[in-house]
């Protein structure tokens, strides 16, 4: 599988107090562990099983992910806009790799 | 959107088909029931009693696809630093297993709802927990058709 890749949709500025939404969406298979492959192999579980979302370091929202969560994760969340800086999503690997995206955003 | 991704374009080819069902068998028959489900919640909550209410579940009553239902969850709580929602946990209780998501808010999330998306693998009843932060814990329920993802199911 190509690298994952992450789009997200966070608002760059935002004024004090407002609550943003952060909609977000990695490229994941999110193999679950209880499929074969054609040669009736157990096909190994590979999700994300942690989402991560920090506003400056601070953690804003987080979830822990089971298997039935879709492939392709996209989820909606949202944040108390307070002061300016820098938004991450972490999505955590089974295989332990840890996938980020930061966003700027001005609070005003 | 997800037919460029290895293995999911399979089961989608598989599943229109129809023959599908024989890759799903074996998921099926190690299927979760509600007991189990309930003791994930006990788990999830511990000795808590949920009381109905507060929580809005929206989902469809009949599912597009097994593979990737929309779900949002929003309780209702003004997310302040005295009262406000600690966790939120999604509970299915026919999938292969029972837990979904648990989502941990702050009252830096300012608005206690979270959407994404889900798998079903057959009809079955979705339940939303939120647990707040005096203590006590609310959920909702549905129930939803799915005709696609459990073989007819």
């Amino acid at each position: 599988m190509a690298a994952p890749t992450i789009k997200s949709r966070i608002p760059a500025k935002a004024k004090k107090g407002e609550i943003i939404e952060i909609k977000a969406q990695i490229t994941h298979d999110m193999e679950t562990g209880q499929r074969k492959d054609a040669a009736g192999k157990v096909i190994p579980r590979k999700i994300i099983n942690k989402f991560v979302v920090t506003w400056n370091n601070d953690i804003v929202t987080s979830g822990d992910w089971h298997t039935a969560m879709s492939a392709n994760p996209f989820v909606t969340c949202y944040a108390l806009a307070t002061e300016s800086g820098k938004i991450k999503l972490a999505f955590h690997d089974d295989s332990g790799e840890v996938y980020e995206q930061v966003s700027e955003i001005t609070v005003e | 959107m997800a037919k460029k991704v290895e293995g999911w374009s399979r089961r989608d080819v598989l599943a229109a088909a129809g023959i599908g069902c024989v890759a799903m068998a074996a998921p099926k028959m190690a299927q979760a029931t509600p007991q189990e489900a309930d003791d994930l919640v006990k788990k999830l909550i511990g000795g808590a009693a949920p009381k109905e209410g507060k929580v809005q579940l929206k989902i469809k009553d009949v599912a597009e696809s097994g593979a990737a239902e929309p779900i949002a969850v929003s309780v209702d709580s003004p997310m302040s630093a005295a009262d406000h929602v600690k966790a939120i946990h999604v509970v299915a209780e026919g999938n292969p297993a029972p837990g979904v998501s648990s989502w941990f808010l702050t009252p830096k999330s300012g608005k206690a709802e979270v959407a994404f998306r889900m798998r079903l693998a057959k009809t079955q009843v979705v339940r939303a927990y939120a647990v707040m932060s005096d203590g006590s814990v609310w959920m909702a329920k549905q129930e939803i058709k799915v005709t696609i993802g459990g073989c007819g199911g």
